[in-house]
């Protein structure tokens, strides 16, 4: 059952679009689950269907097409590193391996402790400040240094 | 709004330096809390659209103001965008929209999220003009997934400009109408395409649509439907208040005002730069400060990875604007400059730009799915040591063999950087071949 606090943000949404194109809201109300449930299972899709009548294939397409959409648990904090081309050149490389070793896991895997997954991210749009990484989609942090990404990780724990 | 927002006057800006730039679209970062609304009036804003709208302006008085400032689309394709909008249809019985394209996801772009971020009231005036003057009363701004925070900067500012009366209903007491909303996508590069863009906003994955129909007779929820790049609607207000001509005449002809472009990679100081149409590189490269580490220039994108790549000879005696690229064989793009200096590995660089492709192909067309996946996993082996000469051959078929047979622009963006990174840097890919290692990187 998706929250009271979860249909509100998803109501909001639809205020966005015609009454009879509810399915439009989809990305949003994906992302709200998301947010709130960690990640979204079968279950969780099939939910956000049913709320804006829509069937459940069209939704899992969604959830499955865009990559900030995590259809298995990704552990407490997701932490998505840039590696492209502007990222590359200015040393993305080094945060992916500091941030291997001081985590202990590769790409797509997540900490024992079920605290933080890893993964590759494709250009974020924010070259300007590369190199860079999101925690959770949402915060995004910017001119990183092997120090710096540690400073960040302390502030998770 | 049931959504806490944002509050706009705390927001710093990560500033580069101003001196040499001449600030249209981002003109308020002259000033201390340059997203806020109080800040945009100060400077004259808003004052374009009330004019318009109370004096009941002409549109094709509007189309033929912004066709004479020689704007052209900044999303990359630089369509005149005046000659766009007059492909709306006049006369239309239901809803027309606007949309407002902030997808920024091609490596290197990054713009339009300062403009977001930093001048978000000029976009928004931007788009109620442009919606006066095509007859839409509903528009979408759809913002990147990844700039979240900036996504919310925009929604906050949209409630800001709906409660001074700059959108809603029943604008300036007339009976304009315009409702703008803040959409997002959620990590799908394919979504900067127009009509994957629109598929998105329906709430679909994004794949791409035959053109035609274009989205000017059938876009969002098959309505008409006009299309522009964050920076083209942000140019629109300075337009309306200084005149077309006044704006043509920052740039150059053929490439009418300012421009801003996004620098990385291997400068001093990378980030955004607003400057006149025409500007010769030597002189933007100077602005950021030059190659970083007082190393040299080994190449360049200019606009974007679906822009050819350019050795820094031809780069360093081009001009920044669309003749200017188009001369040297390349183009503007969206004005997302990559800067390589002598230490960079190219067979490495292409290796990542064609991952990156092969990743974001929407997997709709064959030669594109499949395509961007040969020629990554070719890379691939010449990386490892495992490839042969006639590898370079096969690479250039297979990219001559995506481009122009696909449904949209993203299978001769893929093709572009293959082609032109083997043209002018054939001898390092023949040595990583022959070797098993790169020429330039330390082994």
């Amino acid at each position: 059952m998706l929250s009271p606090q979860a249909i509100e943000k998803i109501d909001y949404e639809l205020t966005k679009y015609p009454a009879d194109q509810r399915q439009a809201a989809v990305m949003s109300a994906l992302r709200i689950v998301q947010t709130e449930r960690g990640w979204l299972s079968k279950d969780s899709i099939s939910e956000v269907a049913q709320y804006l009548g829509m069937p459940e294939i069209a939704a899992l397409e969604v959830a499955s097409f865009y990559n900030m959409y995590d259809l298995s648990p990704v552990g407490k904090y997701k932490i998505t590193v840039c590696t492209n081309i502007s990222c590359m050149l200015r040393d993305s490389d080094e945060i992916v391996n500091h941030l291997q070793t001081k985590l202990g896991v590769g790409f797509n895997e997540v900490t024992a402790d079920g605290k933080f997954c890893l993964k590759e991210g494709e250009c974020m749009g924010a070259c300007g400040g590369a190199p860079l990484m999101t925690v959770n989609n949402h915060a995004m942090h910017e001119f990183l240094t092997p120090e710096k990404v540690d400073e960040i990780l302390e502030a998770l724990k | 709004m049931t959504t806490k927002m944002k509050k706009l006057d705390t927001m710093k800006p990560v500033m580069t330096d101003l001196k040499g730039q001449t600030l249209v679209c981002l003109r308020t970062l002259t000033e201390e809390n340059p997203a806020s609304l109080a800040t945009y009036i100060k400077l004259g804003g808003y004052s374009s659209l009330k004019r318009i709208v109370t004096e009941k302006t002409k549109a094709t008085d509007i189309i033929t103001e912004v066709k004479d400032s020689v704007l052209r689309g900044r999303g990359g394709a630089g369509f005149p965008t005046g000659l766009k909008w007059s492909f709306m249809p006049r006369y239309f019985d239901g809803t027309k929209y606007l949309v407002c394209n902030t997808d920024e996801g091609e490596p290197g772009t990054f713009k339009d999220r300062d403009i977001i971020r930093y001048n978000p009231h000029q976009l928004i005036e931007g788009m109620a003009i442009a919606a006066y003057t095509l007859g839409a009363h509903v528009g979408y701004n759809y913002i990147h997934g990844e700039i979240w925070q900036d996504y919310e900067t925009f929604e906050a500012a949209l409630h800001e400009a709906k409660d001074a009366g700059y959108l809603g209903e029943n604008l300036f007491g007339t009976n304009f109408c315009f409702n703008l909303y803040a959409v997002h996508g959620y990590g799908a590069y394919i979504c900067g395409e127009e009509t994957a863009l629109i598929e998105s906003i329906e709430g679909k994955k994004g794949q791409p649509r035959f053109k035609p129909p274009f989205p000017a007779s059938y876009g969002v929820f098959g309505k008409p439907t006009n299309v522009n790049n964050t920076e083209s609607y942000a140019s629109i207000p300075w337009i309306m208040q200084h005149g077309g001509a006044a704006f043509a005449e920052l740039g150059v002809p053929n490439s009418g005002g300012t421009k801003l472009f996004s620098v990385s990679g291997h400068v001093e100081k990378p980030g955004n730069y607003e400057v006149k149409m025409g500007m010769p590189f030597s002189e933007l490269l100077e602005m950021v400060g030059g190659v970083w580490k007082g190393r040299k220039l080994k190449a360049v994108i200019p606009g974007g990875p679906s822009t050819a790549v350019l050795p820094a000879a031809t780069i360093m005696s081009a001009t920044m604007d669309y003749d200017g690229l188009s001369k040297a064989r390349s183009s503007l793009g969206a004005g997302s400059l990559i800067v390589m200096d002598e230490t960079t590995c190219m067979v490495k660089a292409l290796h990542r730009l064609s991952y990156f492709f092969y990743e974001e192909s929407c997997g709709q067309c064959t030669p594109c799915r499949e395509g961007t996946g040969w020629v990554y996993r070719i890379i691939t082996r010449i990386v490892n040591g495992q490839g042969k000469m006639e590898d370079l051959d096969l690479l250039t078929d297979v990219s001559n063999n995506i481009s122009g047979r696909t449904i949209c622009a993203l299978g001769e963006a893929a093709a572009t950087p293959v082609l032109s990174f083997i043209k002018h840097f054939r001898p390092e890919f023949e040595y990583y071949i022959q070797h098993g290692k790169s020429m330039v990187e330390p082994q």
